[in-house]
């Protein structure tokens, strides 16, 4: 529980994840660890569909498969040293202290369950190498990442931007609270002033619920401004954002089980897609 | 309807579990989709000729090869494998279909798939450990072999177009893919299949198609419970055929999965996939097919073809379905000639070459195990049989040369006639013999002593023997004082302990 480990790889997002650990990094005083996953099972496979098999077929094909798997596993290798140099030149520049970096083979969720119990923060681009810059798309690992991590997850956008105001959506409901509690405890946001937001009509238990995170937020000695408005969830957020120049949202992640998903869609997802500022996703 | 609400029920659950499922479904969609296409195509003349040599209809091969590599594709443990209708399987349900029908293979594949289940609830994938490679290999040539000669029928007694034609596919099977572009995007079996398809019915030549061979799919296959009597005169004969089939069946899917595990340098869940077979099997027997495993031919077809996740099988079962369900009329016309052709193929693909060449290098008793496997699998047309000798005899080797780590010294204190005898090393069965002859009960002495405290007793011949020794030097009138004993017996206990501690190398090595 001690590190900010931040993933990277080639793809547009990795200045803007570097800027973001640096800075979470530094407001928590952790450590700043790079990790680059070398998953072979995304690369492309080689097809011939000449379907037939002759003599010694098993014993060339994987000598041809080795072969194949080698030259790209030592470009590869390769390539995430330079990444991961790059990173740690980045979030120099940004004032991050000696980071560390890390380069795994195998599965970016496997890597990542090995390294949880090191983990204080993960910070994660919203979009990876595959997902080749298409806009309004959530990375194709990301959601179980964010599915399967038990630690808050930064979740960053493709361009870096000090953020100087957060916005906690808050609905009374379990998560949430104790999503609140999490903050208070926190150094993260210390200095940041915080917008705590409730969706839906004004009544005397939703004051109350506000008064109540909002009190908790005070002790903890940070700046809150409270606001209940009425509305639907997503777009009452957005706008809210909008208005008040928000450049980073704090939320809790997945409360509803994976089937109910299945069918109906989820918020947390939902929102990650539409989001244009990071996302703090408390676990 | 059974079928598909299964299907909902395992798809369900893998949503459950899921974050892999992107990764072993929808990781290569591309890929899965063209190698489905190549490995359906080849699953179409091999389901129909593993059918005749089971003595059935080609349209039992055919559904079973759709039902086993869809259900296969959900609930294995080896994506990117294909399982289906095979050869192996097939020899073993000759004199089942001779003797009783085809109801009875139906209900033998229920038990068999039963049986599977059990073997995967109780771990025995993890047996393969003593299966040793020259086993595997031994069992892959013996494969090649069983189908290349379950292709001689067709090839006795016949005109020499036959002959004609088979040498034309093979020609074609070999030298297509080196035509330029087309080549490789084309599978040149399907190519061997059409142009000989083409000439017979142009040139009019009166050679076997296979619609000589029985009935052809005409509808989707259709839900059905065996009609046998349900007593135990049914279960009499059918159980050793279904024993046979699981072991068989188990044994090619857990070669082939290594296999495709080293292939694509992933790994796979082995008890997983044995329940899995055993769920595809009663699927199939079902759905009117026959039972039937991994294949190792059309796997290594797949991985090459670009195939790596469970959705190229699928997509093999389903295109295979679809293709013979709407291509029934010009299926019939395919002669016989173009599968023996492809049939060849996968025999001369699946037969490891290397292993020929590697006699003159390996030792004589690894040839021996391998050659042993061949020959009794090729004589009693069961492989099951061929694995069993050959594990056997390669234990027997084994165990003999570590035998041969047992060594005993004395010396002789020749003032008080006390001579110390030192045991080093493994007694066993194997070494226990030798063990008893190493002391010399013939020489007069005072006193005995036998230092075992670096020797290893393995077993309760290991100890037999010792009392022997004992024994005899008492009744010479000889002292005998034994040291070390305890030390030297802790290997007996069964669940011999040392293994998982840090410490267990020292420990055995060191006293």
């Amino acid at each position: 529980m001690t590190h900010v480990i931040a993933c990277i790889d080639g793809s547009d997002s990795a200045p803007a994840v570097c800027g973001y650990a640096a800075w979470a990094s530094l407001s928590l005083d952790a450590p700043l660890t790079f990790l680059h996953v070398l998953d072979k099972r995304q690369y492309p496979t080689a097809a011939n569909l000449s379907g037939n098999i002759g003599l010694g077929s098993r014993e060339h094909l994987l000598d041809e498969l080795a072969t194949l798997d080698e030259q790209r596993g030592k470009l590869a290798l390769e390539q995430g040293r330079i990444i991961l140099a790059a990173a740690k030149e980045w979030a120099m520049a940004e004032g991050a202290d000696a980071p560390e970096s890390k380069q795994r083979h195998g599965d970016l969720l496997e890597s990542l369950q090995e390294l949880e119990s090191e983990m204080r923060l993960l910070v994660i681009g919203l979009q990876g190498e595959s997902s080749g810059g298409l806009s309004q798309h959530v990375g194709s690992q990301l959601e179980s990442v964010i599915r399967v991590m038990r630690r808050p997850i930064l979740v960053t956008p493709t361009n870096f931007r000090k953020p100087e105001h957060a916005m906690l959506a808050f609905d009374g409901s379990a998560t949430t609270r104790k999503g609140v509690e999490m903050l208070a405890s926190s150094p993260l946001l210390k200095g940041l002033p915080i917008h705590l937001v409730m969706i839906g009509p004004v009544s005397d238990e939703s004051t109350k619920q506000l008064d109540w995170a909002q009190k908790i937020l005070l002790n903890a000695g940070l700046t809150v401004r409270a606001e209940i408005r009425d509305g639907e969830i997503e777009p009452t957020l957005h706008a809210y954002q909008k208005e008040h120049g928000i450049d980073l949202l704090v939320m809790g992640a997945y409360g509803h089980s994976r089937i109910r998903q299945f069918l109906v869609g989820s918020t947390t997802t939902n929102m990650l897609r539409t989001a244009t500022s990071p996302v703090l996703l408390l676990r | 309807m059974a079928c598909a609400m299964l299907f909902c029920a395992i798809y369900c659950l893998e949503i459950l579990m899921l974050h892999s499922l992107k990764q072993t479904w929808f990781s290569n969609i591309r890929g899965d989709l063209l190698a489905g296409i190549v490995v359906a195509l080849a699953l179409i003349p091999e389901a129909i000729a593993f059918s005749i040599i089971a003595g059935v209809d080609p349209k039992v091969g055919l559904y079973a090869s759709f039902c086993i590599a869809v259900v296969i594709a959900f609930v294995g443990g080896r994506p990117g494998m294909i399982s289906a209708a095979t050869g192996a399987m097939a020899l073993l349900m000759v004199t089942l279909v001779k003797d009783h029908g085809l109801e009875y293979l139906l209900a033998a594949t229920l038990l068999c798939g039963v049986l599977q289940i059990g073997a995967g609830y109780l771990k025995l994938g993890s047996l393969m450990r003593f299966v040793s490679r020259s086993v595997v290999t031994g069992f892959v040539n013996a494969l090649a072999i069983l189908i290349f000669m379950a292709q001689l029928p067709e090839l006795t007694n016949v005109t020499w177009h036959v002959y004609a034609m088979t040498a034309a596919g093979l020609g074609i099977i070999y030298l297509f893919p080196y035509v330029p572009r087309i080549g490789k995007l084309i599978p040149s079996p399907l190519v061997c299949i059409i142009a000989l398809t083409a000439i017979a019915m142009t040139v009019g030549l009166d050679i076997r198609t296979v619609g000589d061979m029985g009935q052809l799919p005409d509808t989707l296959p259709i839900f059905l419970w065996p009609d046998v009597p349900l007593n135990f005169e049914t279960l009499a004969i059918i159980f050793p055929y279904s024993a046979a089939l699981a072991v068989v069946g188990l044994l090619e899917s857990m070669m082939t999965a290594t296999i495709i595990d080293d292939l694509t340098d992933t790994p796979s869940n082995k008890n997983r996939e044995c329940k899995g077979q055993g769920v595809a099997n009663i699927a199939s027997g079902l759905l009117g097919g026959m039972a039937g495993c991994a294949m190792i031919g059309q796997s290594i077809i797949n991985v090459k073809s670009g195939g790596r996740s469970r959705l190229s099988s699928l997509a093999a079962g389903v295109f295979l379905l679809l293709m013979v369900v709407f291509l029934g009329d010009w299926l019939k016309q395919i002669p016989m000639a173009a599968l023996v052709a492809v049939m060849i193929m996968v025999s001369i693909g699946t037969f490891s070459w290397d292993s020929l060449r590697n006699l003159k290098k390996h030792p004589l008793s690894t040839n021996i195990v391998m050659v042993v496997t061949v020959v009794v699998v090729v004589a009693t047309h069961n492989l099951a049989f061929g694995v069993l000798a050959g594990v056997l005899l390669a234990a027997m080797f084994f165990a003999n040369k570590v035998g041969h780590y047992m060594d005993v010294s004395s010396s002789l204190d020749e003032g008080t006639e006390h001579r110390i005898y030192t045991v080093t090393g493994q007694v066993f069965f194997s070494s226990a013999d030798k063990f008893v002859a190493a002391f010399d009960f013939k020489e007069a002495l005072d006193k005995v002593t036998v230092d075992l405290s670096r020797a290893h007793f393995w077993d309760i011949t290991a100890v037999a023997a010792l009392d022997k020794v004992v024994i005899k030097f008492r009744r010479e009138g000889t002292d005998v004082e034994v040291l070390g004993l305890n030390e030297a017996s802790t290997t007996i206990v069964d669940r011999f302990g040392v293994h998982d501690k840090p410490d267990a190398i020292d420990q055995l090595m060191g006293h």
